[in-house]
């Protein structure tokens, strides 16, 4: 585009390989939501995948976390152009809550607690790429950051990840969630951009 | 059904740049291929050093329409990257690329079906997108009520002092947390939950709220309001701080 800022470059360099265009190192945690951070506690909790023929699968806490935890280390970006690196996580791997589940299609739409939604393809789900996340930073998921669990999708923009996570409702094609349909790219993968539509 | 207002790549102007603050400042942009922005959207500015170096942070807009004419209001934060040149280095007519306009949910459209009142509730430089929302009612003949509290730390940090003060359909009320103006008869103090009871439109109203501000502040009032029976679906908050900007 050729415009280019003369006084602009003294600050700060983020420059780390690990950072996808246009992101900039975060030293703390952000926190983004479009309402109020409901009031919810692990009692309360219950996570649902629900199948095109209406069969519901559900884990209560303590079923979630039989399911087995494990450890992560991961990169996270948000689309508001932060990113956090080499964080750590605990959770369960999307995939294994789906080994009874059986489904013709290949997306879903998940839910949240507070009417949130996003859409995600399978693709983006199995192979150790997304977990119901409990834990960060070595400590329980406080509310404002999901708590007490959210999905952690780390390649893409952090808004798949979603908070207050409560269930995935399979979908037969592809359809916009909560902030694709407010402007927000139907995938989010960093390392293209993809931000907005 | 509104049609969204599609983002793209924009490169803009700077006309006019005036102190907002005693740490903030007002664009003032010419951006000739802007499509108009909905009350309480924004942008990504990026800047582009001469070495190629690129950086981009988002801005609320504190304008709205059909406008070509972009109005930001940018506070300084101390080793951040993009808002130290632009409150102290960006030069009235040099040119910047920006991005949008961005954000469909966190806006306020004149004439939606929707006629309960509006409640805006602002902590410091949150105030930005619900200054842009007060000032679309203000275009507006006829519409919803509207009603802004604003917390801000003294007198002297109040953004768009002089415009609030002018507005004529929505009813300002601010609330001084640390200094008060002089011949006020309330001490400074934090907001409470019944002094937002008191200077809100009651849950019974069934209102359409928008809140932002400093994450901690909106946390606070969103749960307030929830506490108070609002319908934690008609509350829409937008947060900022953590991340240097």
């Amino acid at each position: 585009m050729g415009v280019v800022n003369s006084g602009f470059g003294g600050g700060p360099r983020a420059g780390d390989p690990r950072l996808p265009p246009g992101q900039t190192l975060a030293e703390d945690w952000p926190v983004l939501t479009a309402g109020p951070t409901p009031d919810l506690d692990e009692s309360e909790w219950s996570f649902t995948i629900t199948t095109e023929g209406g069969i519901e699968h559900r884990w209560d806490w303590a079923a979630l976390l039989e399911v087995g935890v494990e450890d992560i280390v991961t990169d996270i970006h948000c689309v508001t152009h932060w990113s956090k690196l080499d964080m750590p996580w605990r959770g369960v791997p999307v995939e294994r809550l789906f080994e009874g589940v059986e489904t013709a299609y290949d997306h879903v739409m998940v839910e949240s607690y507070g009417e949130y939604t996003t859409n995600l393809a399978l693709d983006d789900l199995f192979d150790e790429q997304a977990w119901i996340a409990t834990e960060a930073e070595g400590e329980p998921l406080i509310p404002e950051h999901g708590g007490p669990a959210r999905l952690l999708v780390p390649h893409l923009y952090f808004w798949k990840s979603a908070k207050w996570v409560r269930g995935m409702r399979m979908l037969r094609a592809d359809e916009p969630g909560f902030w694709e349909q407010n402007g927000y790219h139907i995938r989010g993968d960093p390392w293209l951009e993809e931000r907005y539509w | 059904m509104i049609e969204p207002i599609r983002a793209r790549w924009h490169v803009g102007r700077l006309l006019r740049r005036s102190p907002e603050t005693g740490s903030a400042v007002r664009l003032e942009l010419e951006v000739p291929t802007w499509p108009g922005n909905r009350a309480g959207s924004y942008l990504d500015v990026r800047l582009t050093a001469p070495d190629g170096y690129q950086a981009t942070r988002s801005y609320s807009l504190a304008s709205s329409g059909a406008s070509t004419r972009v109005v930001l209001a940018v506070e300084n934060l101390p080793g951040g990257e993009v808002s130290p040149f632009l409150v102290h280095h960006f030069a009235e007519g040099e040119e910047v690329e920006v991005h949008g306009p961005l954000g469909r949910f966190f806006v306020w459209i004149p004439s939606a079906a929707d006629p309960a009142p509006v409640q805006l509730i602002a902590g410091g430089s949150g105030v930005v997108p619900l200054f842009a929302m007060a000032s679309a009612r203000e275009r507006e003949a006829e519409g919803e009520d509207f009603r802004l509290l604003y917390s801000v730390r003294s007198p002297g940090a109040v953004f768009f002092a002089k415009e609030l003060d002018a507005l004529s359909r929505t009813q300002v009320e601010i609330v001084h947390t640390r200094e008060t103006p002089p011949g006020s008869s309330r001490p400074p103090g934090r907001l409470t939950r019944d002094a937002l009871a008191a200077a809100t439109f009651p849950a019974a109203t069934g209102p359409r709220v928008y809140v932002c501000g400093p994450t901690p502040f909106v946390e606070t009032v969103a749960r307030w309001l929830v506490e108070l029976d609002h319908d934690p679906v008609r509350i829409r908050t937008e947060r900022f701080g953590g991340g240097r900007s």
